[in-house]
Parts: C-alpha cells; sequence; structure tokens
C-alpha cells in the first residue's frame, strides 16, 4: 500500500491530512498491520476537544488494545461513522475510507513539522 | 507420538433450547398444604409476567444427558496436567467436596443466631489462624472473595493507613511482570499506577527502586516468587526501601505454592498479601470460579480489617462490628464460606509437615521439567526456578512458529497448554507450571510432547501453525466474535428479524 | 528425578533462598489427618451449627430445594476441576453452558446481554454502579434505603475512593421507595439510581414510574434483585438500563453466606462496559459453531490499569448449578415455585401483624405489639424454628419489627407454631 505524499505521518503511526484549517487523522497501513484483525475503534464524539501528543481513543484487536495519539490539537467535527459497524476497513483501507477522525485544527501549521511520507517509510523500513 | 488418550466418543449436543418441547419440566413439587393465592389479586394485574418467553422447557433426562454431553467437551485436571503457570492447578480433593456438604453447615443462614452457627464460625476462625502461621503475618481476613478482590481489599487497607497518617499519597508502583489484575486494582483505589521495569534477571531493580520511590508513593505491588518464578532474593531491602519512605508493601500471593513451609511474606516486611484459596489450598476452579482471596496483615493494618471480625466472648464465637477504622465491607456476610471448608479440610489433611514436603515436591517437580526442556525451548531467565519456569519463543520463533501455536499444538498430544504470552516482559512467553501432585510420569509424558514439538517446528512447521487437529472443535474465530458478539441464543425468527 | 535436576536433595531446592528469609522452624500446624478424621471433624461443626431447625429467615439468603441433578452434574470432574476456558478448542463443556447461562438470564430479567456472573449480587452493585458512571460521565449515585443494607455497605466502601458521592433515598409508609424524595435529589449530576425490587422488605417497588423519572434527568436505572425465584413470576425490571442480582436462590447452598454467584444485565448498547468474562458465539476453522469468550479487551489480563474492573473469576460452577436448576424448572416450573412461595408467605402473613401493606413476594415485615423480636424468637427457638430477622440492627426505626420470608420449605404446621407466638405476647 502506498503512503500518500500529500499526508504527514508520526512515529506513533499516524497520518494527518490537511485541508486549510481541517484535517482528517487515521492510523498507517504499518500499524495495521501490526495490530492484526481490528475488532473495534473507540472514536471521542463530535465537539470534543484532542491535544497533540495526547490520547484520543484506542483500535482493538482480538488480544491487544492501542492507544491512538494526536498528531496535532483541534477539536473534532466528526467521527468516522463508517468503523463502528465495519471495523475491519480500517485493516482494508487504513489511508482512505477508514479515516479515524476529521478535526478543525487549532494551528493548521502544526502539522508541517511531521514526517513525510519518504521519511515515514523510512522510519518504518528501519525499525 | 502422541502418546496419551483421546477421547472416541464425541457427540454432538444442540443447546437447551433447541431442544424444547412445550409442557416438559425436570421438576415436580410437593403440593400445597397451604392455600393458593391469585398472583393477580395479591400483586396487581401489571406486577405477574407473562410466561418467561423461549425459556427451556425440557425433561430431567433431557438435562442429564446434555450436561454430560457438554462436560465431555471439557479438558480438566481429572483428566491430566494444566501445566498453567501462577494457577497452580493440583489435584482437588474429593474429601473437600463432601465436607462442604456437611448438612449443618451447607444450610447455614449467614443471619441465623450466633449460638446456632458456632460451628461455622469455627471453621472461619480456624482456617485464619493456619493462614497467619502460613504466612508469617498478624491477622487475616477471609471476605474477599476472590484474588482480584483481594488486592481490592489490601490496597483499600493501605490508603486507609496513610490516610491516618495525613496523606493517602498519589501511586502504587507496579513491576511490568505484574498480573493484570494489579494495576486494575490500584486505579480502583483511586490511584495512579507507575510501571517499573524489571531487571535483566526478570526481578525488581534495586537501584531503579530507590530513585522512584518517594513521598507519593503509597506502595509498592510485588509478586513474590516473581511471574517467571523466581524469588526475589532482594525482597527485604525492598520491603525497607518503602518502608523507610513511609510506605508500604502488598504481595499478590498467587505464586505462594513455592514458599507454604518454606519462606513466611510476614518475615521479609511484607505488609499485606492476598492467598488465592483455589490455587494454593487446593480449591476448585470449576471452569471458572468460585475462588476465595484471604488477604493477611501485618499488625499496623489489623484495625482496617473489613467487617465483622470474629471474637472470643465467655467460651463463644461471636461476630464484632464494632470496628472503627474498619474499611467496611468488600461483600455482604462473611467470605466464600464453602470454599473456606475445602481449604481448611485440606491444611487438615496435610499437616504442617505435609504442607511443607508440597512445596518442596512442587519446586522439584518445576525444575525437573526445565531441565528436560532446557535443551529445547529458550530459558528466560538464568536464575533458580520455584515452583514455575518460563521460557520465551525465541527459537521457534525463527521458524515463524509462535509460543499460542505451540500451546496449540500441545493439544493435540492430551495436555491443555501453559500460560500464553504471559507475563509481558518476556518475548512469546510459555509459562509452565506444574504443581505438586503430578507423577513423573505424567511429567515425562508432558515433557516428551514438548520436545516432539520443537522437532514439529523445525521438521514440520505448518503442522504446528495449523494445531489442534484432534479436537472436536478447530480454531475458533475469535475476531468475528469481538466485532460482531453474539452472547445469547435467539429463536431463528428473530436472529433473521434482527439482522434485516 | 533429584538426579535429572542435578541436586542432591530436595532441601537443595530451597537452599539457595537467603538464610534470613528462609523458615527454619516447622509450621505450627497440626499433623496432618486421615480422611475419616476430616469427616468425622466437619461432622461435629455441622452438629454444633444448628441442624435440623426450621428457618423463616431470607433477607437476601433464601432456603429453596436443590434437585438432587445439580450436584450430580457440578460433581463431573470436567465441570469441577476445569480451567476458565481460555482455550476454546477444550473447553466448550463450559463455554456452552455459559452460553445457555447468559441466555436465560436476559429473558429472566428483560435484559438484552449478560455476563458469565459476579461475586455476587453485593458486589455487582458497585459494578454496575461504576459502569453507569463511565457511560454518563456523571458522578453521583442514588441508593434507596430498601436496598439491602450489606448491599449498600459494600457500595460505600467500593465507591469511597473513586470519588462517587452516594446518597441514600427513603422509604414510604408503604415500605416502598419514597418517590418524593427521589424527586427532589435526582438532578443532572446523578449517573445511577439504585433500587431492589422484591426490596428488603420483600415489597415490590413501581419500577415503570421510577424510571421515567430517572430517565427525565438522563439517568441511568439500576435494578437489584436478592430473590432470584420472584422473577419466575413478577414482572421483570424491562425498563431499568442495568438488572444486578443474586442467584443463590437456584441451587446454591447458603453456606452461611457465600460462595454464591451475582449477574449483572444490560442493554446492547452497553456491552463493551460490561465487566467480567462474556461467552459469544462463533464458528470455527470448519464452519461449525463454536463458543469462545469475547470482548475481552473490557477485562484486565489485558487493559490492565484501564480495565471496566479488576475483576478476574466468575463464578462458574455455581452459575452452572444455576443453569442446571432453571433447565429443570423450565418455562411453567419456575412459576409455579414461585406461585408456591407466595401462596405460603401470603398464608403466613395472614396470621401475624404486618407493618406495610404494599403488595410483597415471598418477605414481609411484621410488628411485634408489645413485646420484641428477640423474645418471639427465643421462643420459637424452644421449638426449634429460626423465626424472621430483627430489623433493629439496619433499621433503628423498626427495631420493633422482623422480616419473615417463607418458602416452598416452610410447612404450614410451622408456620401456625409461628402464628401462636405472636398470639401469645
Amino acid at each position: 500500500m502506498s503512503y500518500p505524499e500529500a499526508y504527514r505521518y508520526t512515529k506513533e503511526h499516524e497520518w494527518v491530512h490537511v485541508d486549510g484549517d481541517h484535517a482528517k487523522i487515521g492510523i498507517t497501513d504499518h500499524a495495521q498491520h501490526e495490530l492484526g484483525d481490528i475488532v473495534f475503534v473507540d472514536l471521542p464524539k463530535s465537539g470534543s476537544k484532542v491535544t497533540k501528543g495526547h490520547t484520543f481513543g484506542s483500535v482493538e484487536s482480538v488480544k491487544a488494545v492501542s492507544d491512538i495519539y494526536a498528531p496535532v490539537s483541534g477539536e473534532v467535527v466528526e467521527p468516522n461513522p463508517l468503523l463502528s459497524k465495519h471495523p475491519e476497513k480500517l485493516n482494508e483501507d487504513p489511508h482512505g475510507e477508514a479515516w479515524l477522525i476529521k478535526v478543525k485544527l487549532a494551528s493548521p501549521s502544526e502539522a508541517n513539522d511531521l514526517l513525510s511520507a519518504a521519511d515515514y517509510q523510512k522510519y518504518i523500513g528501519a525499525e | 507420538m502422541i502418546k496419551k488418550a483421546i477421547r472416541h466418543i464425541v457427540q454432538a449436543e444442540p443447546l437447551l433450547f433447541e431442544q424444547s418441547s412445550p409442557g416438559k419440566r425436570g421438576y415436580q413439587l410437593p403440593e400445597l398444604d397451604v392455600p393458593v393465592v391469585d398472583a393477580a389479586t395479591v400483586l396487581g394485574k401489571g406486577n405477574v409476567r407473562d410466561e418467561i418467553e423461549d425459556f427451556p422447557e425440557v425433561s430431567e433426562f433431557e438435562v442429564l444427558r446434555h450436561f454430560t454431553r457438554l462436560s465431555t467437551w471439557n479438558y480438566a485436571i481429572d483428566l491430566g496436567l494444566y501445566p498453567l503457570g501462577s494457577c497452580t492447578m493440583k489435584y482437588n480433593p474429593r474429601v473437600n467436596e463432601l465436607v462442604a456438604r456437611t448438612e449443618g453447615l451447607a444450610w447455614a443462614h449467614p443471619y441465623q443466631p450466633e449460638r446456632l452457627a458456632q460451628g461455622a464460625m469455627e471453621v472461619v476462625a480456624a482456617l485464619e489462624h493456619a493462614l497467619v502461621q502460613i504466612t508469617g503475618m498478624d491477622a487475616v481476613t477471609l471476605q474477599p472473595a476472590a484474588g482480584a478482590h483481594g488486592e481490592f481489599t489490601g490496597i483499600l487497607m493501605i490508603r486507609a493507613l496513610l490516610e491516618t497518617r495525613g496523606s493517602a499519597r498519589k501511586k502504587i508502583l507496579v513491576p511490568d511482570s505484574a498480573h493484570g489484575t494489579n494495576p486494575a486494582t490500584a486505579m480502583m483505589v483511586g490511584y495512579t499506577v507507575e510501571n517499573i521495569k524489571s531487571n535483566d534477571r526478570g526481578m525488581i531493580d534495586l537501584g531503579l527502586l530507590e530513585r522512584v520511590v518517594n513521598e507519593d508513593v503509597a506502595g509498592l505491588m510485588i509478586t513474590n516468587p516473581n511471574t517467571v518464578g523466581v524469588f526475589e532474593e532482594n525482597i527485604k531491602k525492598i520491603c525497607q526501601i518503602l518502608h523507610d519512605k513511609g510506605a508500604l508493601v502488598y504481595m499478590d500471593g498467587a505464586n505462594m505454592n513455592a514458599l507454604v513451609g518454606v519462606a513466611r511474606p510476614g518475615d521479609f516486611g511484607i505488609d499485606v498479601m492476598h492467598l488465592n484459596l483455589h490455587k494454593t489450598f487446593s480449591t476448585p476452579h470449576g471452569g471458572g470460579g468460585p475462588g476465595s482471596g484471604a488477604v493477611a496483615v501485618a499488625e499496623v493494618l489489623t484495625p482496617f480489617l473489613p467487617g465483622p471480625r470474629l471474637k472470643r466472648q465467655a467460651d463463644q464465637w461471636a461476630w464484632n462490628y464494632d470496628l472503627p477504622q474498619s474499611i467496611g465491607r468488600v461483600r455482604a456476610f462473611y467470605g466464600n464460606f464453602g470454599v473456606l471448608v475445602r481449604a481448611l479440610a485440606y491444611i487438615m489433611a496435610h499437616g504442617g509437615n505435609g504442607l511443607r514436603q508440597a512445596t518442596l515436591d512442587a519446586l522439584l517437580n518445576a525444575n525437573y521439567l526445565r531441565t528436560l526442556l532446557e535443551p529445547y525451548y529458550q530459558i528466560a531467565y538464568n536464575a533458580p526456578s520455584m515452583h514455575e519456569c518460563v521460557f520465551s519463543d525465541d527459537r521457534q520463533a525463527k521458524e515463524g512458529v509462535r509460543t499460542g501455536d505451540i500451546a496449540k499444538r500441545l493439544i493435540d498430544y492430551g495436555f491443555h497448554p501453559y500460560t500464553v504470552s504471559f507475563p509481558l516482559i518476556v518475548r512469546g512467553a510459555l509459562m509452565i507450571e506444574p504443581t505438586e501432585t503430578e507423577s513423573k510420569r505424567e511429567l515425562d509424558l508432558f515433557a516428551d510432547a514438548m520436545i516432539s514439538i520443537a522437532k514439529e517446528v523445525e521438521e514440520n512447521p505448518e503442522l504446528v501453525l495449523k494445531a489442534p487437529h484432534s479436537t472436536r472443535t478447530s480454531r475458533v474465530d475469535e475476531v468475528t466474535a469481538a466485532r460482531k458478539p453474539i452472547v445469547r441464543w435467539q429463536p431463528p425468527a428473530r436472529v433473521s428479524q434482527a439482522a434485516d | 528425578m533429584l538426579a535429572a535436576t542435578g541436586l542432591e536433595s530436595k532441601e537443595d531446592l530451597v537452599s539457595y533462598l537467603p538464610a534470613d528469609v528462609r523458615l527454619k522452624t516447622p509450621l505450627d500446624i497440626p499433623h496432618g489427618k486421615s480422611e475419616y478424621e476430616i469427616i468425622e471433624h466437619f461432622k461435629q461443626l455441622g452438629a454444633a451449627n444448628g441442624d435440623g431447625y426450621a428457618s423463616f429467615l431470607g433477607a437476601g439468603v433464601y432456603n429453596h430445594f436443590r434437585p438432587v441433578l445439580v450436584d450430580t452434574v457440578v460433581s463431573r470432574g470436567e465441570f469441577l476441576t476445569s480451567y476458565t476456558p481460555y482455550q476454546a478448542e477444550i473447553s466448550q463443556g463450559t463455554l456452552t453452558s455459559i452460553f445457555e447461562f447468559q441466555t436465560m438470564i436476559c429473558q429472566l430479567t428483560g435484559m438484552e446481554v449478560a455476563n458469565a456472573s459476579m461475586y455476587d449480587g453485593s458486589s455487582a452493585v458497585p459494578e454496575a454502579a461504576m459502569m453507569a458512571v463511565r457511560i454518563t460521565g456523571r458522578d453521583k449515585i442514588l441508593i434507596a434505603r430498601t436496598v439491602h443494607p450489606e448491599y449498600r455497605e459494600v457500595l460505600k466502601t467500593y465507591t469511597q475512593h473513586q470519588g462517587f458521592p452516594v446518597e441514600e433515598l427513603a422509604y414510604a409508609k408503604s415500605g416502598q421507595l419514597d418517590i418524593d424524595d427521589l424527586r427532589t435529589k435526582l438532578n443532572d449530576q446523578v449517573a445511577a439510581v439504585i433500587i431492589q425490587t422484591p426490596n428488603f422488605f420483600g415489597i415490590l417497588e413501581h419500577v415503570p414510574e421510577i424510571s421515567s423519572l430517572v430517565r427525565s434527568k438522563g439517568a441511568l436505572l439500576i435494578v437489584a434483585f436478592t430473590e432470584a425465584v420472584a422473577l419466575g413470576l413478577i414482572e421483570p425490571p424491562r425498563d431499568a438500563d442495568i438488572v444486578v442480582g443474586e442467584l443463590q436462590s437456584f441451587a446454591i447452598s447458603p453456606s452461611y453466606g457465600g460462595p454464591y454467584a451475582g449477574i449483572i444485565a444490560t442493554r446492547n448498547q452497553y456491552i463493551r462496559q460490561i465487566p467480567g468474562r462474556l461467552a459469544g458465539e462463533t464458528t470455527d476453522s470448519n464452519g461449525n459453531r463454536a463458543f469462545c469468550l469475547t470482548l475481552a479487551t473490557r477485562e484486565q489480563h489485558i487493559r490492565r490499569e484501564k480495565a471496566t474492573s479488576n475483576i478476574c473469576t466468575n463464578q462458574a460452577l455455581l452459575a452452572l448449578m444455576a443453569t442446571v436448576f432453571m433447565s429443570l424448572y423450565g418455562k411453567e416450573g419456575l412459576r409455579e415455585l414461585a406461585e408456591q412461595n407466595l401462596a405460603k408467605a401470603h398464608y403466613l402473613a395472614s396470621k401475624l401483624p404486618l407493618k406495610f401493606d404494599a403488595p410483597f413476594f415471598n418477605e414481609f415485615v411484621v410488628r411485634t405489639n408489645g413485646s420484641s423480636p428477640d423474645q418471639i424468637n427465643s421462643s420459637l427457638l424452644n421449638r426449634k424454628i429460626i423465626g424472621g430477622l430483627p430489623l433493629g440492627r439496619f433499621y433503628p426505626e423498626l427495631a420493633d419489627c422482623m422480616l419473615f420470608c417463607a418458602t416452598e420449605m416452610n410447612k404450614r404446621s410451622d408456620m401456625d407454631v409461628v402464628a401462636a407466638a405472636f398470639a401469645r405476647f
């Protein structure tokens, strides 16, 4: 699976796709692969705040739970409604239709500090 | 070659609801010797229910056959070894079942007049006394219903004590090797959890401990021997470090089977600990419970014990509710009394010397297995094992086979798996505790099976990866069970409606 | 074996332990006893324990016949000595029976999902309260004084350090929850309201009315029961958000207070908040129906400090006793059993001075006019009858009252003796 150039990435395996002062956040293909079959995704409600570096939800496989860390700060506009009924989509299309949340960014330039697609792939290649 | 017996009869058996037939029942009540009463009249029509929809309707014989057939699908201690680490799956003596059913004890109501409950109270007193001897602590409560419940009780008492000293403090230290109940319990008592990393021998790092213990630390939860089966040789020093900073030490007694008669936690400075009566003291697991989590405390914590406590009054036992500093009750009534009877019977049967012998036998069995398996499996830590030994799947992982797969293949050899992937500090852990009640013959069969599997991993890994092959049920789809949980039966018509 | 491990004697297994921790004296426990001596010992203890008395005690623990088949089933080694069903392939017996148990509890209580049992009814109450706190994000709990007093004490112990304030609700002259008091205390900080029906006085509560009031403030309604047999006849609390209760009545020996089996049941939407083990239906790799423990990520062994609870054990063997009991009585039998209880209790009640006049199931509160509960009970003990529970220890305002329970096991002749005792005083 390819890592879109337009996205930014974190070492905790999240991606951000900025669009003006809004953004979509998700987890990477590498992450879903490590987690195995995903059974449940716990996401925050619209209107809640997310803070860069802090957890905002979790992803569960049968035997493990992983926290998801916010790569940027902002307010949740919408959690992805697809994932409550179809958590398996997160395994199938983590960069596309299985985004986790849409946020209104607190500070749109925050994402610039994150890794590029090339740097992220180098990072996971090196892991 | 698989040497153990495999069942030859495996019957299909539907659920009770699928066998039901209207009007069938399995029980007959006596005729009423008082006038019949109309429920709608005395209770009010709105308070009377319609029939219990879809409740089973089967005959007595159908009930018996149903559960008998179901039972044949279970593995059990009565069938063979359970090498589960820290579970202490020893023989469950049947005399204990008999005495627990003694009529005067089994039918005793917790509120019956104390002068008619002296026998029951004597059981409680005797067991408390025996456990004080065994743990070297100063007092015991038998109220908690299970190990985790005992942990909750113990940490609550620590908190209560610290509050009398001015501050409950903020956090509990938990080694990264600890059982999951430990951090979960700390949270329930309003503490945050700080994990401390084990050293390269799987034990507590003294230097690290000294650095992290400060006046924010209420206590340390420690398991000894720890979850890799190794005795914390610095235990006295560990307790001292905590005590010097006004903190306390909680010991998870799940591994007490390694210590009974050999060492006493009270002697090395432990302030409070729980015991799992369903582990060390042989009470049956029953498929997942009941248990009993006796809690033993040092003198400093005795005022905080849950109430009521037994007291001696003019040659009789009585329940004392006047305990101003008690943390309160952790459950109604006095404890899992039926389990206490079994544990007491076990202790009586062994006696002091017998208990110590049992411990030595448990250690011997574990070390014997370790010796046989070490050439084939990577021992996790180079320290002497006590009652259990822990390996990692490092060698097998090279062929793409993990501990979970080996465990499933073990089933084909007629054994229950060992504890898989715990403790978390060991990569791909295999945690093995045979207990003292296994004979050399059973141990040899087990070792042979494990060695055979190690060879299969090299020569034919697919066989292991796709195991088990011989069971009625093959690997279950846990993913779908978690994605779309179905946790009750529904009649077919209603299922298809719900799916729409 | 010693030779294989390279040791000289068994003592070598422990001689490496630090000298200052090794125990040097034998345990002060008498020499091991034979099987016969142990049986005799407990026989004596049983005899010293009020053997052969008729009893009218209820108050959370009930005397009901235990069908013989119950012990036959649970004595099978495959049930008695098996471990928690983590390995589904070799635990289908336990898992299937848990699935049946969960189903029957839903059918009985009117809820949609039930877990594989809690330690007991009393500890299920704070677990339900914690669920409500997690679900609503609020922290206050209201609990009726007509909930079993010891259950309320347990709630207090659990909540004192998690920062949830708990307030009690009064009862009205009828013996039921005082709805006005509820109305006054209910606000939008309340996470849950906890009631019991039949309540501690044996009286039925107005669940639908209480439920709409509770719901109007966005709180959850938790309904508890201690007498499971009542559910054979009375309308279950379908309006509850969470039901908790005690199954001791279903073939679990009174056994001086434990072990018992509690239940927690709720609506589908809260399934991920429910504590404890859950058995789920699935398929195996051959496409056959199979059961396994599921949603384990809620639990302590995975979630650790973020778990829904620290609970590890469920009361599997006792839940199995209850399952066998429910299967034997079945749809009609459970109702008939409940009807017999109703008849017995109402016969006895018709002969005694009642304190409350609201509808009750098989327990009721009696006044002692002029005499005292202890006097009545003393005279009954002389006739080898254990009378009702004097309520003064739990309700000082009811110090002249007692709680009587009559089940299918109580004989009319004994009830007539009780009536005569009251008539005398």
